[in-house]
């Protein structure tokens, strides 16, 4: 591994360990949590939009005033943001299938990664299915390609 | 039913905020946390360890800073929930290129159009699952 290399995954480490730690305090690895919050017409728990405000209150800013006339980071990297602004069908059927797997159990990528420590079956298996997902996206996707095309 | 914890809820958020801000900073990209680990599954090669590293850290946040107690007890989920559950978050967040971290924070901090019509419509469809799941 390179110098550069090993710098960026010694800063990507740290970045983790501070997201990992936010995801505990708040509350977002706690599935019942997430679930109280999205019973808006049930037993509604507001406390996870105040988590998305804490975070949008931190990153917003630095993003407006810092980084977004920037072209390098400060560890001489390239700023990679995308910059694809159409709102078309797989953007909108993934939001969906997402959502719905959210809602089911719970759980998002995030958390899901950061409970996989405590080892309980049920994020072992939550997160297999998820990288099973990752993997099985793009085929079915160039499948559908290539069956509207032909 | 769960207790409303607006402060520690905040707290939270904002150092999520500081974990997206310093990757952003420092290593130039948006953490999107779907993108991040779905990319792990590509051949490693100068643009991979950054992403495991990354991935290291959430893992090992629990074990580093806190008790195991805290974290939360997932033995009331059945089997065939989470996997159908997984299945779905991996197979929507790839295809919608972002989840909670990536669209919800980043994207929308960023005022992207995509990544909040994405974050209203995962809202939304969760929601509605959440109330359906309810009359069941």
């Amino acid at each position: 591994m390179k110098y550069a290399s090993l710098l960026s995954s010694a800063s990507a480490l740290m970045s983790g360990l501070l997201f990992g730690a936010g995801l505990m305090v708040s509350e977002m690895v706690n599935p019942a949590k997430v679930i109280g919050f999205l019973d808006i017409f049930g037993h509604w728990d507001p406390s996870l939009a105040f988590t998305m405000a804490g975070a949008l209150a931190v990153y917003a800013p630095v993003y407006w005033l810092l980084v977004r006339r920037r072209s390098d980071s400060m560890l001489a990297q390239p700023i990679q943001i995308p910059n694809n602004r159409e709102i078309d069908c797989p953007l909108l059927i993934g939001a969906i299938l997402f959502g719905a797997g959210w809602g089911l159990a719970g759980i998002c990528p995030g958390p899901a990664l950061t409970m996989l420590s405590s080892l309980q079956q049920p994020i072992v298996l939550f997160v297999v299915a998820m990288f099973a997902g990752f993997w099985l996206a793009p085929r079915w996707l160039s499948l559908l390609g290539k069956a509207t095309s032909s | 039913m769960t207790e409303f914890t607006p402060l520690s809820a905040l707290l939270g958020g904002a150092l999520i905020g500081c974990g997206a801000v310093w990757l952003l900073l420092l290593n130039g990209r948006i953490a999107g946390i779907s993108g991040i680990a779905s990319q792990l599954l590509a051949k490693p090669n100068g643009d991979w360890w950054w992403r495991l590293a990354f991935v290291a850290g959430l893992i090992a946040a629990p074990l580093l800073f806190f008790k195991p107690a805290q974290v939360p007890d997932l033995s009331g989920h059945s089997d065939l929930l989470v996997i159908v559950a997984g299945l779905l978050v991996g197979i929507g967040t790839k295809i919608g290129s972002g989840c909670t971290s990536g669209h919800g924070i980043c994207g929308m901090a960023r005022l992207s159009k995509r990544s909040i019509i994405a974050t209203l419509v995962f809202m939304a469809t969760a929601i509605v699952v959440v109330a359906v799941q309810r009359l069941l």
